[in-house]
């Protein structure tokens, strides 16, 4: 359970985080979305204590990360891959980091086979891909079985079998009840394994709530509908103050209305029509548009 | 799946782990990190190397002017202390180290994973400086008695050796490993302040052989005064079995180094704790 309450960071007068509260809940995944520089990164820091808020709380299990005793065995976090010393192999780095915490060394072990690491262990890290490095810090996280965990970005550099291994890891964890939160770019990642999404955009928080909401919030719901009268329904439809734009296959997309709406307004122009079919916003660009939001905001308040 | 896991339950229901259990917990980890790096052994041996093999080049050197000597330079030479002046040398090793200890951390970004590791930051430092201690204080026994007994074995063509039962023999040759510990743990303060290895490697040089060389240009009032008290010049006076006028005496000699490194310690806590990592 991780809960952030007013949380502002600031670096000079750059603010990176601006008042965010929210919560990652036990036996859920939530994904973390937000653009480049949105201050994604550096909430995790300061979840797990690298940086110091400027102002507001972040708790872990209701207490500072920083108060924590051996904090691996609560959190296990993905901040970024190769934290770590090229020269050291991928064992011995995992070896310090379980003393640090009391972890056994056959833990170590374990997670080495968990994340595929076993045959490269012993190896200097150092020449490790990224996808490799990614394993290992996904190991990092794993090493003290904590209840709640947090990766930054943990598909970066996997190849598609990675992908799929990372989804269905976040998954299982959520299924036995740990808190998860992921923070990745690929929106159409987040679809298939987060339960709830919390947006941010330039440090504040957009919308969270659970995929569908988040979706759903996003105005561009559209309608698609075909026609042997384009120029005659378009002309309607414009005159009733939609938006409309013409496919490559003949068919329009109508913004700002309903299928009901359309059908209706056809219907009593007595137009022909092949096709009626609501289009739900993809994540993307549900994405797109509520950051596209943010920004003009900030723009706006800015002006 | 049914049965719900949550790992923490089990780990509250434990004592939190004390202070002392995190730091020894911390020295262990650290003395993996030591051990993992090839980098720390080839290091180490360069400390013995360099006080025994530069002990015994000028060593041996000063045995073959030795008849061109007169009576005041002769009464001067002090085997025990001669015998330890590798340890000069060997400083820079010993004391790059300590700076890399700490800023290697930072410069791979494995300071995040440390830190994240234990959030209590002094206690990471205090079993840093812990664990590097014991490493640089055995490190520097054998560096300091091999040089030592190297030495004796030159001095002995001329009769001119000093024996480990010597009053003050063994003080200087066992504080030559403290020498070296006092250089060391400077390192670690250094590159905790700075945390780049090229500015706190360039800080330590500058303090250990840049600021002697500067302070020899001031007037000769000045250089007495001041000289004696810089890092390298105070601990070497641990050196001496015959008294030097010109230095601090033994142990006031060391106490100053190890000032020095525990006031760059100190300073180094200070913003460890302060700074985002």
């Amino acid at each position: 359970m991780i809960e952030l309450n007013d949380v502002t960071k600031r670096y000079g007068s750059t603010v990176a985080v601006d008042g965010l509260s929210f919560q990652v809940r036990p036996g859920e995944v939530t994904g973390f979305l937000g653009p480049n520089g949105s201050g994604k990164s550096t909430t995790m820091r300061m979840i797990v204590s690298l940086d110091a808020p400027t102002s507001g709380t972040v708790t872990v299990d209701g207490r500072p990360y920083r108060d924590l005793r051996f904090p691996l065995r609560h959190v296990g976090a993905l901040l970024e891959a190769k934290a770590i010393h090229p020269g050291r192999s991928a064992r011995d780095h995992l070896r310090w980091l379980a003393e640090s915490n009391a972890i056994s060394r056959r833990r170590v072990d374990e997670v080495l086979e968990q994340v595929g690491l076993a045959e490269v262990a012993d190896r200097r890290s150092g020449g490790f891909s990224l996808g490799m490095g990614q394993r290992l810090g996904i190991a990092t996280a794993l090493l003290g079985d904590p209840a709640t965990l947090l990766l930054d970005e943990p598909v970066n550099g996997l190849d598609p079998e990675g992908i799929k291994w990372i989804r269905q890891l976040l998954r299982s964890l959520a299924a036995e009840g740990r808190s998860v939160m992921v923070s990745s770019h690929l929106m159409s990642e987040m679809a298939l394994t987060a339960d709830r999404l919390v947006v941010i955009g330039r440090g504040r928080l957009i919308t969270e709530g659970t995929v569908a909401d988040v979706v759903g919030q996003a105005s561009t719901g559209s309608v698609r509908v075909d026609t042997p009268e384009p120029e005659r329904l378009r002309s309607l439809l414009v005159r009733a103050g939609n938006t409309v734009s013409t496919e490559v296959d003949g068919a329009l997309v109508v913004t700002g209305t309903t299928a009901r709406d359309v059908g209706i307004l056809a219907g009593d122009a007595g137009i022909t029509l092949y096709e009626l079919s609501p289009q739900s916003a993809s994540l993307e660009e549900a994405f797109m548009e509520l950051t596209r939001d943010a920004a003009e905001y900030t723009t706006g308040a800015a002006a | 799946m049914t049965a719900t896991t949550i790992p923490t339950t089990t780990l509250t229901a434990d004592a939190v782990p004390s202070t002392m259990r995190v730091f020894t917990a911390n020295v262990r980890a650290e003395w993996t990190k030591l051990r993992s790096v090839r980098s720390t052994v080839w290091t180490l041996l360069a400390t013995v190397g360099l006080a025994v093999g530069f002990g015994a080049l000028i060593g041996a050197s000063q045995m073959s002017s030795w008849d061109n000597l007169d009576a005041a330079e002769r009464l001067r030479f002090d085997p025990t202390s001669f015998s330890l002046s590798g340890l000069f040398l060997a400083q820079l090793a010993v004391g790059v180290l300590g700076v890399l200890i700490v800023t290697s951390e930072y410069a791979t970004g494995q300071i995040r994973a440390t830190f994240g590791a234990t959030p209590q930051r002094l206690t990471v430092l205090a079993a840093k400086a812990t664990t590097f201690t014991g490493v640089v204080l055995a490190t520097g026994l054998v560096a300091s008695f091999s040089a030592f007994f190297v030495g004796q074995a030159i001095f002995a063509s001329k009769g001119l050796d000093a024996s480990i039962g010597d009053p003050g023999v063994l003080r200087a040759v066992f504080g030559g490993a403290l020498y070296l510990t006092g250089i060391g743990l400077l390192g670690v303060g250094v590159g905790t302040l700075l945390r780049r290895t090229a500015g706190a490697t360039a800080g330590l040089v500058g303090l250990l052989f840049i600021v002697p060389i500067v302070t020899g240009f001031l007037p000769s009032s000045f250089q007495e005064t001041i000289g004696k008290y810089l890092p390298a010049q105070a601990g070497m006076a641990i050196f001496n079995v015959i008294p030097d006028p010109r230095a601090l005496t033994p142990w006031v000699g060391l106490a100053v180094l190890l000032a020095y490194g525990a006031i760059a310690l100190a300073a180094g806590a200070a913003t460890v704790t302060r700074r985002d990592a």
